[in-house]
């Protein structure tokens, strides 16, 4: 398969993310398009990495899940904080910052 | 055959996808991440990226996926309906048709000649677990201490976070529990 499929699925799925977050409104489902989003952007290293025939691009994936990890602990750790303060779990709710 | 398993793959990766942001039930939405990754996974190894397609089965839809499904069932799923902005899910894929749209064109008409090629060809060992250690231990040292780093203070702020509230609780518990007992006891 050209790579040029693998860029076009790729953006596809980053698309795919850019709806949901835009769409949904739980931060647990926000979080979960995020990760797609991150995916998305691995599959187009991992395919760059394959036409340019090095594999640095690679250890640059495995950077990315490395701080996608570290997202998911962060913002779950939120969610959970802000599920026992009682505070609705909806992010049209969760207003505060927004100034 | 290649062709196959990649559109078998790419099926699966946009039906997880789209899986992720349909569902109503987050829990499901996890199941269906998961079976996104995996077709990731087959996409590494399709571009003979065995170290990538492991240790994203192993990390993501191995450790990350059992956190989010730990979660999911600790807090508990379902939204509310109400929404603020009108029109936001007729906007928001018009958006993101329009962010695809523009990916596309930037890919397409970029001037990089080898996209219509499969790649040069690699020798065997290309993506496999020991290149991928000699990159990281020689040549990206310092990105690889920073990311363990990073890692560290991801743990020590997730604790922070959910765990802050665990000298509060019983004592918001307590005094609730204090409070009705004076005028319960007379």
């Amino acid at each position: 398969m050209n790579i040029a499929w693998y860029i076009v699925l790729s953006s596809l799925l980053f698309a795919t993310g850019v709806v949901g977050v835009l769409l949904r409104r739980s931060p647990m489902v926000i979080l979960l398009c995020l990760e797609l989003m991150l995916n998305a952007g691995n599959l187009a290293l991992v395919a760059f990495s394959r036409m340019v025939g090095n594999a640095q691009g690679q250890v640059f994936a495995v950077i990315v899940m490395v701080v996608a990890a570290c997202e998911v602990v962060v913002g779950l750790g939120l969610i959970v904080a802000i599920f026992r303060r009682r505070l609705p779990l909806n992010v049209d709710d969760l207003r505060e910052l927004r100034g | 055959m290649e062709a196959v398993l990649f559109f078998i793959a790419a099926i699966g990766a946009l039906g997880g996808a789209i899986g992720v942001i349909a569902m109503r039930n987050p829990f499901f939405s996890v199941l269906a991440l998961i079976v996104h990754l995996f077709s990731l996974a087959v996409l590494f190894l399709l571009l003979t990226s065995a170290f990538v397609a492991a240790a994203q089965v192993v990390v993501y839809a191995g450790a990350v996926m059992v956190l989010y499904v730990f979660v999911v069932a600790y807090v508990g799923g379902g939204e509310s309906a109400w929404e603020p902005i009108p029109g936001q899910r007729f906007l928001a894929p018009l958006l993101g048709i329009a962010i695809f749209v523009e990916l596309a064109v930037a890919v397409l008409g970029s001037a990089l000649k080898a996209l219509d090629t499969h790649g040069p060809d690699v020798p065997a060992g290309f993506g496999d677990p020991a290149g991928i250690g000699r990159l990281l231990l020689e040549k990206f040292l310092l990105p690889f201490e920073a990311s363990s780093i990073l890692l560290l203070l991801a743990a020590v702020g997730a604790v922070v976070l959910a765990g802050r509230l665990k000298e509060e609780s019983p004592a918001s518990a307590g005094a609730s529990v204090d409070a009705p007992s004076p005028g319960a006891t007379p």
